[in-house]
């Protein structure tokens, strides 16, 4: 199967894209509208561009198609994925809400983790799925990541992490919240080794994940126009009652306040994700 | 009449009960309050110094939200800036190489959500103390004495023991915006309050707190006292602990683990 018919969606709920606008299709080839260029594209045109606009615009990817033009072809090695969330607390909907979201995203949960080699350099990768309860971390993600942390240290490896996420997982109340420091404590442990943790921010990356490992990182990524921030942006306007700077919390706006050392468009991913772990002797510390 | 679970939450937001100072000022003695997080500000929603806990010097910090409308509005109604987490971080690092312990006590809705909260970087101020309080070699007790807002109330409970008074709350979220998010509907706080499981009974059902402290007396000598003999006899026994950050690893690691199926 070529990559491309990898990256074709197999049906309506798997098309990436934060503005979820409809695909058109008249007579011809499907096209999509750009929110930015405000022009239709073709749909095989933005698959074969990584589903970048040729304005710039970056759609939201799935995780699965991200791994797959991110690794080495046949590199990716899973890891935890039996590991999903229950209800702990009985919160009302949710066994519902992530069933659903297990269909709609064809993921039991909203991180997938394992190693991989990019550009012959091996690592531990974790990639975060929009598309489940939009990336929010419960006990399962925090667990997931952290055993990841846990087997990078223990194999002495470089942990290179793809944000997306709305925060902490609502229906999961204090158990959610706790993995923010669970997590950060396996990747502090990891990084006391020597060892290094690449993240690399997407659209939406907030809240809990923001205030925890998506800001912890040795070098931090950012992939353009992303949002990148702790509170939503709603949430501030309602608070000072002021209208927000314009570009307010995107990946640029991070950039220029200092909180990213570099704004990569996705075609460069992997280029730069090899150079930098070579540059740190495959991750490892000597 | 409320539930029980939001009942307290709006119990913990009367600006009569104690706050951050008041426990401060009746716990320790000779308290010396530093100010400043050498990077952009003095953010008065945190207040942090020196003080002495029985006989033994201790760095204290506390969220502060004020009693009088004045001191509210001076202290943000307790929602920290970027600069109170990193001022925070700087006591608590000054605290490590002077081999003093931490008490720290959290009250407040959350990190204050604004424009330059933003571009100074809440999220990463936060993640920042989270991640050095997983290795601070000293021991530390934080106690939530109010509102345990998210993530906001976390960058100061990373710690060997987290105690809870009786009415306060810890939750992820505030019933409020959960209710919101949720359901689109703020009026269903009362709702979300119980579904978030947010009491101190919850807390420590869950394995999140040590230990519920009694409110009888609140406000009172006696239970400003009890306060101290409890911190007091806890810090003893952390004090000479050689796995102190193995345990508080663990602490933290084992949460959760029993909610993934």
């Amino acid at each position: 199967m070529a990559l491309i018919d990898f990256l074709k969606p197999k049906n309506k709920l798997e098309e990436g894209g934060r503005s979820s606008a409809p695909v058109h299709q008249d007579a011809g080839e499907p096209e999509k509208l750009c929110p930015n260029c405000r022009k239709l594209i073709p749909v095989s045109r933005l698959w074969s561009n990584g589903l970048v606009c040729p304005c710039g615009y970056h759609f939201r990817m799935k995780a699965r198609q991200r791994i797959t033009l991110l690794v080495d072809k046949g590199s990716f090695k899973e890891l935890f994925s039996e590991l999903r969330a229950g209800n702990p607390l009985d919160f009302p909907g949710y066994t519902d809400k992530a069933e659903t979201a297990r269909t709609a995203s064809g993921e039991t949960e909203a991180v997938i983790c394992g190693t991989a080699e990019i550009g012959g350099q091996s690592c531990c990768l974790f990639v975060m799925e929009a598309q489940f309860m939009m990336g929010s971390m419960g006990s399962a993600v925090g667990e997931k990541i952290t055993r990841l942390f846990e087997y990078a240290l223990e194999c002495r490896m470089p942990v290179v992490g793809y944000t997306v996420s709305g925060g902490a997982r609502m229906q999961e109340g204090l158990l959610s919240l706790m993995q923010m420091a669970k997590t950060s404590a396996a990747l502090r442990r990891h990084s006391d080794a020597g060892l290094l943790y690449i993240a690399v921010l997407t659209d939406p990356t907030t809240g809990g994940v923001t205030a925890s490992f998506a800001m912890e990182a040795d070098i931090t990524l950012a992939e353009p126009g992303a949002t990148i921030g702790f509170a939503g942006a709603r949430v501030i306007e309602q608070t000072t009652r002021k209208s927000l700077p314009k570009e307010f919390q995107t990946a640029e706006f991070v950039l220029e306040h200092g909180f990213v050392d570099r704004i990569v468009p996705r075609g460069d991913h992997k280029k730069i994700l090899a150079q930098l772990l070579s540059m740190h002797n495959g991750g490892r510390s000597q | 009449m409320s539930s029980v679970p939001y009942a307290r939450v709006k119990l913990v937001r009367d600006s009569s009960r104690p706050t951050g100072l008041d426990y401060v000022n009746n716990i320790f003695k000779d308290f010396i309050e530093f100010h400043g997080d050498r990077r952009f500000g003095d953010d008065p929603a945190i207040v942090g110094g020196i003080a002495y806990l029985g006989d033994t010097p201790v760095t204290v910090i506390a969220i502060e939200k004020g009693h009088t409308a004045k001191e509210r509005s001076f202290r943000n109604f307790g929602a920290p800036h970027p600069e109170g987490y990193r001022k925070a971080l700087r006591l608590m690092k000054q605290a490590e190489k002077f081999g003093r312990p931490v008490v720290c006590f959290i009250d407040t809705s959350g990190a204050y959500c604004g424009i330059g909260a933003e571009e100074r970087g809440q999220g990463q101020a936060i993640a920042e103390n989270i991640n050095e309080m997983s290795t601070l070699c000293v021991p530390v007790i934080s106690v939530l004495v109010g509102e345990g807002g998210s993530g906001g109330a976390l960058a100061l409970a990373v710690a060997d023991r987290v105690w809870i008074l009786q009415n306060a709350v810890y939750s992820v979220i505030s019933p409020e915006g959960c209710a919101s998010i949720l359901w689109k509907d703020a009026s269903k706080a009362e709702e979300a309050a119980e579904s978030l499981r947010l009491t101190a009974e919850d807390a420590k059902s869950m394995g999140i707190v040590e230990k519920i402290l009694s409110e009888n007396e609140l406000g009172k000598k006696t239970f400003y006292d009890r306060i101290r003999a409890l911190l007091i006899d806890e810090l003893d026994g952390l004090s000479s602990d050689p796995e102190l950050l193995t345990k508080r690893y663990e602490r933290f690691r084992r949460i959760g683990t029993e909610a993934v199926i």
